[in-house]
């Protein structure tokens, strides 16, 4: 959740500090290192698959076993433009929800960081409710909210949805930095003129700024994936993962694998950008 | 103005939240309480005894939803705290680069990565058939539509949500104390269990309410990884509401799985001693 | 959440009080909230639609006109292909100026309907013009609430003249007034030969040896008729006793063990990877599995097996009814049906195809020569008489014996 602090360590003492040469405690961490990289491998398991089985050379629309190597399919990416448009749609979605919520979301964590006041207890207490409700909870009661209102599930609702479950994750984020602010450096440049317009763009938000960008690429990253509240509100709408578990019901074929390799090479970029830029920042 | 800033800056998110998650919280209740079919129309009764009926011919999975939760968990704290551990005391200059790492796979659709466990795990699989052939395991092992193979999913697809909480508590402790506690108690594994450990527990706090939460309601790692045998609670709901259209006792159902979850979390933070839920949370 | 007891107070009053708006808005917005049954609102409720008069239909499609578009949503691999394209709808295009959006948008019945059922409630557009839907429970249901329109035959000549007499004036449909079928197919077994024995029985489903391997299907309807084959019922004649008695038998074969899980068609894979050796099974799919080569067989049990039909419909809120019609009329011209037949590989409505599919063959060469001539003698696809006798329909039932009924055999397949 508070990823906000992970990707620019705000601590510097706790970063890195040399450990002291003692050989059992070398051999300790370095089973541990082992480990680390096992729960990595297997984490990563699964998504090597899915890249293998892209290039399999599968005659049937069932892709389940190893037939040969080929590029054929992704000659063939464009070939059912409902699935390019479910993943059109779930990267139009994230897009839009990773907007909004990041901006409604830095807004509340601001307010919740900076101040004391009335009902400041209550917010908390639906953010809470908000992470505490399975999103089959909340999905089922927005489809109830939805139809009885006369609106007509699909895009937007997924994106109402998806900001909504977003939304106390990128508040609790941007909240967490704001709180380890020292409220003197603001004070500061209060006293040298600035107004609190000034003041916001050219030292608050800077501050701010890793965590709203950590909180933007976990909103981003939830909706993509999302499966369970896009289930119930979607409508007629296709995602990306809703196309998929219809097809589980015939064979997943391999364009799928293959769509799914491109939007984790999309990921990848993202965190080797993000990783570059997070170490130039420090 | 300053009185208003406040406000202002929460009113967006705070109507998002009230008209999206409040408002629609309060017609499901109500939505419980009616009775009738699709056929001939759904009036509101009142009827309370219908989470009675609910709880009682779907309590097994409801239980099983639980237990199912509760083991995931466990599992997940226990694969995840020496993770978080290493990364946060031994990450060095790569710390950033390994929990980019963990996260990474998140790109990769939820349902996507669950479809191929199911095809490594399959009977003559890419896991399987080699113990087969090597005769480690009889030929009619299986693992697909087994408890394991459920729980493994649920582990696998919320173990990232117990990491990142976990290093986030260990990374704020300052090696400086655990150095002085290990000067003061000699000891590596007392001045883990005396220093460490407390100081990371608001993170396995914030873990266990991101992984129980999601675990218990799933019904994707049911639907894709098990049997009958395995049908959890999500299931049942997820069913009752967009196939069967048999609204009161799907919503019951959801509202008497999110009210156990409230119930639950606040008995749990009570008995940890938080006072204050989303502080721990947020940490 | 401490510091400010009086606004958590004033949430819980707003939750448990409802009666802090009237007992009439709480009504309202009560139905309104049953996930769009608008029906209660509007005070509907209760009322099924009577049989349309011959005015009505003719009422209906009187003001409406073409409006060159068609918005077709099918099962997924239901229509001919190829390279992503399918010949058949754009040579209805071609022929008929109509430009159709085709969705893959079924993967089965049920959730289908339970998407498109709060729309049709509430008078939603669905964004379809024209649908599939099997007969059984939901088609029942969508007829009863009035949710399709009567069609009008006379601007169906081609259906008139080329549909095989036994499809026309089905049980669940009286003269199709509200439905065509696309095709029609079996369930059966489908069984590995590496791993089981000729079968021949429905109690093979139920044979100790395949335990842990057998594929059993997740529709109520489609489980209870193969409970009822193993009892020796007649499903078309069966009570409520026969239901619990046939329920039981399925009861035993899951806590036996030997129902690997309750499929939905994803048992096709895992019946290709292995992890099932014998399974409940439409012909449509083992016929195509069986043409690209695998080794697995299919049979119509001889206690009996399931034959069932999907049928063209136009839901009530379709904006391009008369294309729609158009379309459904159009894949009755005997060579549309066989450009569909010889791809969907299921059992076609269009008696006259199985010549011209003959006569395909004859012009083909090597595999595809081979494999319609495989088609058109195909059991799975024209069955024979003497199948045909062992056929049975899926139950009707109304309403009340549905919900009977679902409560008997669906914690079978969902507990």
């Amino acid at each position: 959740m508070s990823t906000a602090t992970t990707s620019a360590p705000v601590t510097a003492p706790s970063a890195g500090a040399p450990a002291p040469a003692r050989p059992r405690r070398r051999l300790l961490d370095r089973l541990l290192k082992v480990y680390v990289w096992l729960i990595l491998a297997w984490l990563f398991l699964p998504i090597v698959v899915m890249i293998i089985f892209g290039f399999n050379d599968t005659k049937s629309k069932s892709n389940v076993t190893w037939q040969g190597f080929t590029f054929k399919w992704w000659g063939m990416l464009d070939q059912d433009p409902k699935l390019i448009e479910a993943v059109v749609n779930s990267l139009e979605i994230a897009v839009l929800a990773t907007v909004i919520t990041t901006v409604i979301g830095t807004l509340m964590g601001l307010a919740m960081g900076r101040y004391r006041f009335r009902g400041l207890g209550a917010v908390n207490l639906v953010l809470f409710a908000a992470i505490a409700s399975p999103e089959l909870v909340m999905g089922s009661s927005l489809l109830s909210l939805f139809v009885s209102a006369g609106v007509q599930p699909g895009f937007v609702t997924v994106v109402i949805a998806h900001v909504l479950f977003s939304l106390s994750f990128v508040a609790i984020t941007v909240r967490a930095r704001v709180v380890g602010l020292d409220p003197s450096i603001e004070e500061a440049a209060r006293d040298l003129g600035a107004s609190t317009w000034v003041t916001f763009w050219r030292v608050t938000f800077p501050m701010i700024l890793p965590g709203v960008i950590s909180g933007a690429l976990l909103a981003f990253a939830l909706s993509i994936d999302d499966f369970v509240i896009t289930q119930f509100t979607s409508g007629a709408l296709q995602t990306f993962p809703l196309w998929i578990w219809g097809a589980t019901r015939i064979g997943v074929p391999p364009q799928v694998n293959i769509l799914g390799t491109l939007i984790f090479a999309v990921g990848v970029v993202i965190a080797v950008v993000n990783t570059v830029t997070a170490r130039r920042r420090t | 103005m300053k009185r208003f800033a406040p406000y202002l800056l929460i009113l967006p998110g705070g109507l998002w939240l009230a008209i999206f998650l409040v408002v629609p919280m309060v017609f499901m209740a109500s939505v419980s309480t009616q009775e009738g079919d699709v056929v001939n129309g759904f009036v509101q009764t009142f009827n309370l005894s219908i989470y009675g009926d609910v709880l009682s011919q779907y309590g097994t999975q409801f239980l099983r939803s639980a237990g199912y939760g509760l083991v995931a968990t466990v599992v997940s704290i226990v694969l995840a705290y020496p993770m978080a551990y290493w990364i946060a005391f031994r990450g060095g200059s790569r710390k950033s680069t390994y929990l980019l790492l963990v996260l990474l796979p998140f790109f990769v659709s939820f349902v996507l990565r669950t479809v191929s466990w199911k095809f490594l795990l399959a009977d003559n699989g890419l896991l399987l058939s080699p113990l087969k052939s090597l005769g480690l395991v009889p030929a009619d092992f299986h693992v697909l539509q087994t408890t394991v193979a459920v729980i493994g999913g649920l582990v696998y697809n919320y173990l990232p949500f117990m990491i990142l909480p976990i290093y986030v508590a260990l990374e704020r402790v300052d090696p400086r104390v655990v150095e002085a506690a290990q000067d003061l108690y000699a000891a590596r594994r007392q001045a883990f269990t005396k220093v460490v450990l407390p100081l990371s527990l608001p993170g396995v706090f914030a873990g266990v309410l991101m992984t129980f939460v999601p675990m218990t309601a799933d019904y994707v790692n049911a639907e894709i990884l098990g049997g009958p045998a395995n049908t959890m609670i999500g299931n049942i709901i997820q069913s009752r509401f967009l196939v069967n259209n048999d609204y009161p006792s799907a919503a019951a159902l959801s509202f008497a799985l999110m009210a156990a979850m409230l119930i639950g979390i606040f008995a749990y933070a009570r008995a940890l001693g938080t006072e204050n839920v989303l502080e721990a949370a947020a940490r | 959440m401490h510091q400010d007891s009086s606004l958590d107070a004033a949430l819980l009053r707003g939750m448990t009080r409802p009666r802090s708006v009237t007992r009439r808005d709480a009504f309202r917005l009560a139905g309104l909230s049953a996930a769009g049954l608008a029906l209660t609102a509007c005070g509907v409720q209760g009322k099924k639609a009577a049989p349309p008069q011959k005015d009505a239909v003719a009422d209906y499609w009187a003001s409406k006109k073409k409006n060159g578009t068609l918005r077709f949503a099918n099962w997924t691999l239901y229509i001919d292909k190829e390279d992503g394209r399918s010949p058949s709808l754009e040579k209805f295009t071609a022929d008929t100026g109509i430009k159709v959006t085709y969705t893959e948008a079924i993967q089965d019945t049920p959730s289908f309907f339970g998407k498109i059922q709060p729309l049709l409630a509430s008078g939603t557009d669905i964004g379809y013009d024209v649908m599939i839907i099997t007969n059984g429970i939901h088609l029942s249901k969508a007829i009863a609430l009035g949710y399709l329109v009567p069609l009008d035959h006379s601007k169906l000549p081609n259906f008139a003249a080329n549909a095989a007499e036994k499809v026309k004036n089905p049980t669940w449909d009286p003269n199709n007034t509200y439905t065509i079928p696309w095709t029609a197919g079996l369930t059966g077994i489908a069984y590995n030969p590496k791993y089981v024995d000729e079968v021949t029985s429905v109690n093979d489903l139920w044979n100790p040896k395949y335990k842990g391997k057998v594929g059993m299907m997740l529709d109520p309807q489609e489980v209870a008729n193969f409970g009822m084959f193993a009892e020796g019922i007649d499903p078309d004649k069966s009570t409520e006793a026969d239901w619990r008695k046939a329920a039981a038998r399925l009861q035993k074969q899951r806590d036996d063990g030997l129902v690997r899980k309750y499929y939905e068609n994803d048992y096709v894979d895992a019946l290709a990877r292995g992890d099932i050796w014998i399974t409940m099974a439409w012909s449509g799919d083992i016929f195509q599995q069986v043409a690209e080569g695998k080794d697995i067989k299919f049979v119509v049990p001889q206690e009996g097996g399931t034959i069932w039909t999907d049928n063209l419909c136009i839901p009530k809120t379709a904006q391009n009814p008369l294309d729609a019609l158009t379309y459904m009329d159009y894949v009755y011209q005997p060579k549309i049906a066989t450009m569909l037949v010889e791809a969907i590989n299921y059992i076609t409505p269009v008696p006259a195809t199985k010549d011209l599919v003959l006569a395909d063959a004859a012009k083909a060469s090597g595999d595809d020569k081979k494999s319609l001539e495989q088609l058109a003698s195909s059991p799975m696809v024209y069955p024979a008489e003497a199948d045909m006798a062992r056929l049975r329909s899926y139950r009707a039932l109304t309403t009340a014996e549905e919900k009977v009924f679902e409560s008997i055999f669906q914690p079978i397949t969902q507990g």
